[in-house]
């Protein structure tokens, strides 16, 4: 292989996983936005779509479509019902209390998630077959046109959502002036609802799509969410055209350093940029450094 | 530091310093009640973190972690040859302050960018360095033995000698003879020692600075804080703390691993913490005793134990915000729920 | 008077912007040493933000300050304390986590100095600095009028008496300029009657005070001199009976209460 096309196989891979992360990100940002609210559960939802995905699909036999879309409906009902649980009942909670509140949830779900379905690591079977498509001397995973197809989807179905639909300007709105929001009779509980759920569906379709490549573990979760926190951030928080962008950029310097320089510090890589761009540009490259300074944290 | 501390001291003291008659000197609970008792150490620093300074790390496990480690390695590492060859292995005294002494640079490089941030961000920032600093053990497998660790580390010695009666399982008390016993002592006066430092300083001109950035940090600038200097400090405070307690740890397991550093263990501090009382030191040992001891009886739950650190974290936060300590005082009546300014 | 009154503060041409929103748009005036001044206007005319600017919590976008004699518009609000420049707020940020004495000895913290290691090992520098410390905030108590209750939390005192705590641990830093940020609001008349005394008392001992203000009787009371800011700009400046009759101060202020009663018909 040239360096030029293993260099693309690089790129291709990062692609993959920085969907995925860019998926994460978008999670991130749609309950940051609604709510105020950084919820470090996030990374859980993608683990649990994976899951339940395979106990559904290989262990059910339900054929891939309609096992999708329940995977999708159940986990945003697991997000939902975190809300209702831990989140709502909460009364004017401090930032503090909000990130405990986040991280006792995630280790939740992972530790029921190891009940379920112990230590292992699962897969899926690849949606339309693992041949692999010659480009430009890289071989490209049909997987990977799944999970490009599926992100751009769902980057034009949220946006659409949030342009057009009732429910999306409401959400929007409550992220602009929650009190505003309210006096004009937006149900601002329900909202901060609907963006939990939203945000787990999204999560749960990042991580079917991601385990016929990646598989999944109950351990996952974590690892996710950083890489993902580290996308929305360097998209600039709230972003997210720039999250997905930001998640890309991620997955390739992932992948190509792994490539190049040593697979065991493959992960701490993400890391590194997560807080490089904290320490020194936490608005992002897409953020409005002036509103960064104004979000009251 | 109050009336109320130094009694407490004292009532700790004498229930430490009993423990092990009560127990049996050979009793398998007594390591359980060192782990309590070097987990209560790291506690201790991070509620002056949290609770009396306001910030908050998701990194611990990783500060301690690098104790360990540095502990480990420094009295384990035999060069043949370079320029190191002559210094190392240290003595297990000289390493702890050495692995000490390393942790807090590396707590203070990483402290000061991460501090200037706040609430979520601060957050996301100290769980990235955990993570990081256990990638970086895991991966340096020739130095650290990578994922299954190192051992064969030394013992402490103990400081002076004692004399042979004492040790002598036939003429003097047998107290003595048992390893666990010594290293239950020695850590409990650890304890102590960091119970009375911290104390001091909370009832301080500096615990006061430190406070006040939890209650205002926009007016303790104004009155003169240096809000970041004093944010990097106390973070660095409970990084010697955490690291300290690692070397104990480190020696008296004989054996580290990254399990000891990872973001569950960062994960189990926080809940400590939590649980016990955040703005409260008591509370914190509170915390770590409780969540040693609980997995003993828990033993069913062996891998589960995850699921119940949650579930105990979102209950105390939704029933008993203020921590057990706290909590259970105001369901025995005596404190008004009005938040007491002694801590 | 043969003595040369002296310019303790200096604003010049100070600007800061917000975004596209100038909220402090060339502001320049001087303060002089052991005077009284007030800033007024409507609300949201940036009275506040110039308060945050001087204070260095805020940067100013362009423009210098000026305070006996050193430039501190870049300076950090921890160094601008400690250089005698103390104050209140408007929302009253008092530490609700200590006690009302603690909450005064914060404010000597810029005139004490032992640190981590003196105060954890206590030794006798740092517990004579500590009692020096609790006997300062305790005169400093007793000064502003509240003498029990010192060691309950701020939040049980009377109200009149929990905006006197911030006075009080803002005198302990011993400035030599104060802000007072809204010192009237939500007093009865009595109340604010008794805070004009302590403002006075306060410029006695030779603190010079800058205050902001909407308590126009308070104003003219004891203010020496009055600055109007208008939409961040200064419209007015001069002594409480010449602001009085300015027509252009009227007309800010009654355009504001004209505009509102439109809006009630």
């Amino acid at each position: 292989m040239t360096l030029a096309s293993q260099i693309l196989q690089y790129i291709l891979s990062g692609i993959n996983i920085g969907s995925i992360y860019g998926l994460v990100a978008i999670g991130f940002n749609i309950i940051y936005n609604t709510t105020g609210i950084i919820n470090l559960a996030q990374g859980e939802f993608v683990m649990l779509g994976g899951m339940i995905m395979v106990s559904l699909h290989v262990g059910a036999h339900i054929p891939m479509l309609p096992a999708f879309f329940l995977t999708v409906i159940l986990v945003a009902a697991v997000g939902g019902l975190f809300e209702r649980l831990a989140i709502h009942p909460l009364k004017n909670p401090t930032v503090l209390i909000l990130i405990i509140i986040t991280v006792a949830g995630s280790i939740l779900m992972k530790g029921i998630a190891m009940f379920i379905w112990g230590k292992e690591t699962f897969q899926l079977p690849h949606f339309s077959g693992e041949e692999p498509i010659l480009f430009f001397g890289a071989s490209l995973l049909p997987q990977t046109l799944w999970i490009l197809g599926i992100t751009a989807g769902i980057v034009l179905l949220l946006g659409l959502f949030f342009r057009y639909t009732l429910t999306g300007k409401a959400m929007r709105a409550c992220a602009a002036n929650r009190t505003a929001a309210q006096l004009v009779g937006i149900d601002v509980r329900k909202m901060v609802f609907l963006s939990f759920a939203l945000s787990a569906a999204i999560g749960a379709a990042a991580g079917i799509v991601i385990t016929p490549i990646a598989l999944m573990d109950y351990d996952r979760g974590a690892m996710l969410a950083l890489k993902g926190f580290g996308a929305a951030v360097l998209g600039g928080l709230g972003n997210s055209g720039g999250a997905v962008v930001a998640g890309f950029m991620i997955g390739i310097l992932e992948c190509l350093g792994a490539g190049f320089i040593s697979s065991g510090y493959k992960d701490a890589i993400a890391l590194f940029v997560l807080l490089i761009v904290l320490f020194v540009r936490p608005s992002g490259i897409f953020g409005s450094a002036e509103t960064a300074r104004l979000k009251d944290f | 530091m109050g009336r109320w501390n130094r009694v407490s001291l004292v009532v700790l003291a004498g229930v430490a310093g009993a423990m092990p008659f009560l127990l049996g000197t050979d009793s398998y609970y007594i390591s359980v009640l060192v782990m309590a008792g070097i987990r209560s150490i790291v506690a201790i620093g991070l509620s002056l973190l949290m609770g009396y300074a306001g910030q908050i790390s998701l990194g611990h496990g990783a500060l301690f972690g690098l104790g360990a480690y540095s502990s480990g390695l420094l009295t384990t590492l035999h060069p043949q040859s370079g320029w190191l060859a002559g210094i190392l292995p240290l003595s297990p005294w000289t390493a702890l302050v050495v692995a000490a002494v390393m942790t807090a640079a590396i707590a203070y490089a990483i402290g000061t960018p991460c501090l200037r941030l706040r609430g979520h961000y601060l957050a996301m920032a100290t769980l990235a360095f955990g993570e990081i600093v256990v990638i970086f053990f895991v991966a340096m497998v020739d130095l650290t033995g990578g994922p299954s660790g190192f051992g064969g580390i030394p013992d402490l010695p103990y400081v002076g000698s004692f004399p042979a009666w004492l040790i002598d399982p036939e003429g003097g008390y047998n107290l003595f003879v048992y390893r666990d016993t010594h290293y239950y002592f020695l850590v409990w006066i650890v304890v102590i020692l960091t119970l009375i430092f911290s104390l001091n300083l909370i009832h301080s001109r500096v615990g006061r600075a430190l406070r006040s950035i939890h209650g205002s940090e926009l007016a303790a600038s104004t009155m003169g804080v240096n809000t970041a200097k004093y944010k990097v400090q106390v973070f660095v405070l409970s990084a010697i703390f955490a690291s300290v307690a690692g070397s104990l740890y480190a020696h008296f397991v004989t054996f580290v691993s990254p399990t000891a550093c990872e973001l569950k263990y960062s994960i189990l501090l926080l809940t400590m913490v939590a649980v016990g009382g955040m703005a409260n030191v008591w509370g914190a040992v509170l915390g770590a005793v409780l969540l040693t001891l609980l997995p003993e009886y828990l033993r069913a739950f062996e891998d589960y134990d995850v699921l119940v650190y949650g579930g105990i974290l979102i209950g105390i936060l939704m029933f008993m915000p203020q921590g057990l300590l706290v909590g259970c005082i105001q369901l025995i009546g005596k404190i008004k729920p009005v938040r007491k300014t002694t801590g | 008077m043969s003595e040369a009154v002296k310019t303790i503060l200096e604003i010049d041409r100070v600007h800061r912007a917000f975004g596209g929103i100038l909220a402090l748009n060339d502001v320049g005036f001087q303060v002089s040493q052991g005077e009284i001044k007030a800033i007024i206007g409507p609300n949201g005319a940036g009275k506040t933000t110039l308060f945050n600017v001087i204070s260095g919590v805020i940067p100013a976008t362009s423009g210098r300050i000026v305070f006996e004699g050193r430039t501190i518009e870049h300076l950090k609000p921890h160094v601008i304390a400690s250089l005698g420049i103390s104050r209140t707020f408007q929302t009253s940020l008092v530490f609700n986590n200590m006690s009302v004495l603690e909450n005064v000895m914060v404010g000597r913290h810029p005139r004490s100095r032992r640190g981590m290691l003196h105060v954890s090992f206590k030794t006798p520098q740092a517990r004579s600095e500590e009692w020096e410390i609790a006997e300062k905030a305790k005169e400093k108590l007793a000064f502003v009028g509240i003498h029990d209750s010192l060691d309950s939390p701020p939040g049980s005192l009377p109200f009149a008496l929990h905006k006197r705590v911030e006075v009080a641990r803002a005198l302990a830093t011993e400035p030599k300029l104060l802000f007072l940020d809204e010192p009237a609001a939500g007093l009865n008349i009595r109340e604010t009657e008794e805070m004009a005394n302590l403002i006075r008392k306060i410029r006695d001992i030779g603190i010079t005070i800058l205050l902001v203000e909407h308590d126009m009787s308070l104003v003219m009371d004891i203010s020496d001199e009055v600055i109007v800011l208008d939409r961040g700009a200064k419209i007015a400046e001069g002594p409480p009976r010449e602001i009085q009759r300015n027509k252009q101060v009227i007309d800010v202020y009654l355009g504001e209460s004209e505009e509102q009663s439109a809006s009630d018909r």
